[in-house]
């Protein structure tokens, strides 16, 4: 072994939805996955090719149907929900799924924080809030003077930082983020970008990262995966992918998906 | 006068129930119906240990219960995934025999000759003052425990949980659980609030909680509109001040003969009305506004 920790492990994942019915869908099919310690992961894939459904599996949404998943060589196959999230923090793409738009800024924050955050009685405290206010100083937004803003009068960008924090404050094993920049506008894309991997790389947080923008995939982080159909179907890291072009990885997909067609021709004939 | 503080003294006892309220239906969202059963259960429950000679354990008592009630009710939602609307209306009529149980099986029960808080208070500081100071201050003494709870981690859980649920659970929380705690903490305030009523008015109904959930709701909305809901603690203020202002317009409306006794529900019932449709009401008036403005253009 190379000496790094195994952090995530998916063994025989599958998930199929309305098994049985006109409307089956095999979502999931037979997923392995590996990530060590550190692993930053990005996930390309067309439109329904399974990848939110995998980051669902990972994170609990729904129990799957077969296989196995490991957590920092804990079994998590059973755990409900909020259970996982002990461990595991998720960005979705909606700025507004993450927060909770009545509560301030400080309170979310706090929220997130009762995870690691000493037994105290109080949620609001001095230590924490001088903490809260020196994270939301390292963004660079001017939110740490707006501590006690309802988060509901925020922008979708700035909301969309307030989760990242929330969702990395107690260090969290995995990081997910499913298209989290896709719902704004390019200069915030950029920026929640930035402090994402200014986040992930200062915490070596064990991260995976869905995207649309196939340039960003191959520059950012240490390893790609392409999904299609519920299946890996691409996994690169190292020089390999170092030397990979945006045009032979959009080649790579054309030409695999073409095989997949043949095969489905084959079958009919 | 004597109208004006009997409205004052009703209007603490009640205003107990609108916190309840305020908790289920605002601070947690959850539209809960226990609430008519509840209110008679800490009521029967009260009834029965004050005629036995405990008044002060019949509040406690009437306090479990209430929160045993929210409890079921919060099980029923979330172990067993049956409508929010559906559980309440479930707890509710089953209270509804198991008040009857508890109250001997008869509809009505008499405290009369029995001791109850109001009179060692009478006994203190007066027939009026006594009523008066014991109902503030049962209400002030509530309004401050739940502000405080609200400020706590468990307390900020249930807020959020009313919010942002699924933001909750990725923050590890369970919100299952929070709802539970909601709404029995919700309808303990309802139960006391039952409880206290039967002390001072002496005697306990099988169906005196029908139409509590609407009565609770208009002294919520009432509160907002005049003092509003910038916080948790202003907002529990808030139900307060409106189940005493509410009570006063009544009490008013009723001395100058505006309406029989009886009306009372339905009054509640079209406060409630206004107050939630006025959204949708100002929509309209904005829509009418802009057709008449577009119309002038096109002259
Ligand atoms: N909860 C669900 N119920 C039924 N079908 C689902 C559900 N979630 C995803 N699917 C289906 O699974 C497939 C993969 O979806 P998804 O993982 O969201 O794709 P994407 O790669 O674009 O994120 C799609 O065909 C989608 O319709
Ligand atoms: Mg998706």
């Amino acid at each position: 072994m190379n000496g790094l920790k195994q952090m995530l492990d998916l063994r025989n994942v599958s998930k199929t939805f309305y098994p049985g019915t006109v409307n089956e869908k095999k979502a999931l099919n037979c997923i392995n996955l590996h990530l060590e310690q550190g692993d930053f992961v990005t996930i390309i894939g067309s439109n329904g090719a399974g990848k939110s459904t995998l980051f669902n599996a990972i994170a609990g949404s729904f129990f799957i149907d077969n296989g196995a998943i490991l957590l920092d060589n804990k079994n998590i196959t059973a755990d409900p929900d909020y259970k996982r999230a002990y461990d595991i923090g998720r960005l979705m793409q909606d700025p507004m799924k993450g927060t909770a738009p009545s509560m301030t800024i400080e309170e979310n924050l706090a929220l997130a924080y009762t995870r690691k955050s000493k037994k105290g009685f109080f949620a609001l405290n001095k230590s924490d809030a001088s903490h809260f206010r020196e994270i939301l100083a390292a963004l660079d937004l001017g939110l740490e003077n707006r501590m006690k803003t309802k988060v509901g009068h925020l922008s979708g960008g700035q909301r969309q930082a307030i989760t990242l924090l929330m969702c990395t404050i107690s260090s969290p094993k995995l990081l997910l983020l499913d298209e989290h920049t896709a719902a704004l506008d390019p200069a915030a894309a950029q920026k929640i970008l930035k402090i994402t991997t200014d986040i992930v790389n200062e915490n070596k947080i064990t991260t995976m990262m869905i995207t649309h923008d196939i340039k960003a995939a191959l520059s950012l982080g240490n390893r790609t995966i392409m999904m299609d159909e519920g299946e890996i179907i691409l996994d690169i890291k190292g020089d390999k992918r170092e030397k990979l072009t945006v045009e032979e990885l959009l080649t790579y997909y054309s030409k695999e998906r073409k095989k997949q067609l043949t095969n489905d021709r084959m079958l009919l004939i | 006068m004597t109208l004006v503080i009997g409205s004052i003294q009703l209007g603490f006892l009640y205003a107990i129930l609108a916190l309840g309220i305020y908790i289920t239906f605002r601070i947690l969202n959850l539209p809960d119906l226990t609430v008519d059963g509840s209110f008679s259960f800490g009521m029967a429950c009260a009834a029965v240990i004050t005629l036995s000679g405990h008044p002060f354990l019949a509040l406690l008592i009437a306090i479990i219960a209430g929160a045993l009630a929210g409890c079921m009710t919060g099980l029923l939602q979330t172990k067993l995934s049956i409508h929010p609307i559906l559980s309440g209306i479930l707890v509710m009529t089953g209270l509804y025999t198991i008040n009857l149980g508890i109250m001997g099986g008869k509809s009505n029960l008499s405290l009369v000759g029995s001791s109850t808080l109001f009179m060692k208070m009478e006994s203190v500081f007066g027939s009026v003052n006594g009523k008066t100071s014991l109902a503030f201050l049962v209400c002030i003494i509530v309004i401050i425990i739940l502000a405080v709870f609200f400020k706590t981690k468990a307390g900020l859980a249930i807020r959020a949980t009313g919010d942002n649920e699924d933001m909750v659970r990725s923050s590890s929380i369970n919100a299952n659980l929070s709802k539970c705690i909601g709404l029995s903490l919700g309808n303990a305030c309802v139960a006391l609030s039952g409880a206290l009523i039967c002390q001072y008015q002496m005697f306990s109904d099988v169906s005196a909680g029908s139409g509590m959930v609407v009565i609770g709701l208009a002294s919520v909305i009432i509160g907002e509109t005049i003092i509003g809901k910038r916080s948790v603690t202003i907002g529990l203020i808030s139900s307060a001040a409106g189940s005493i202002i509410y009570r006063i317009i009544i009490a008013l409306a009723l001395k100058v003969d505006l309406f029989p006794s009886y009306a009372l529900k339905l009054i509640s019932a079209v406060i409630v009305m206004i107050a939630l449709s006025g959204p949708s009401i100002k929509a309209s008036i904005e829509q009418y506004k802009v057709r008449r403005e577009a119309r002038n253009h096109l002259d």
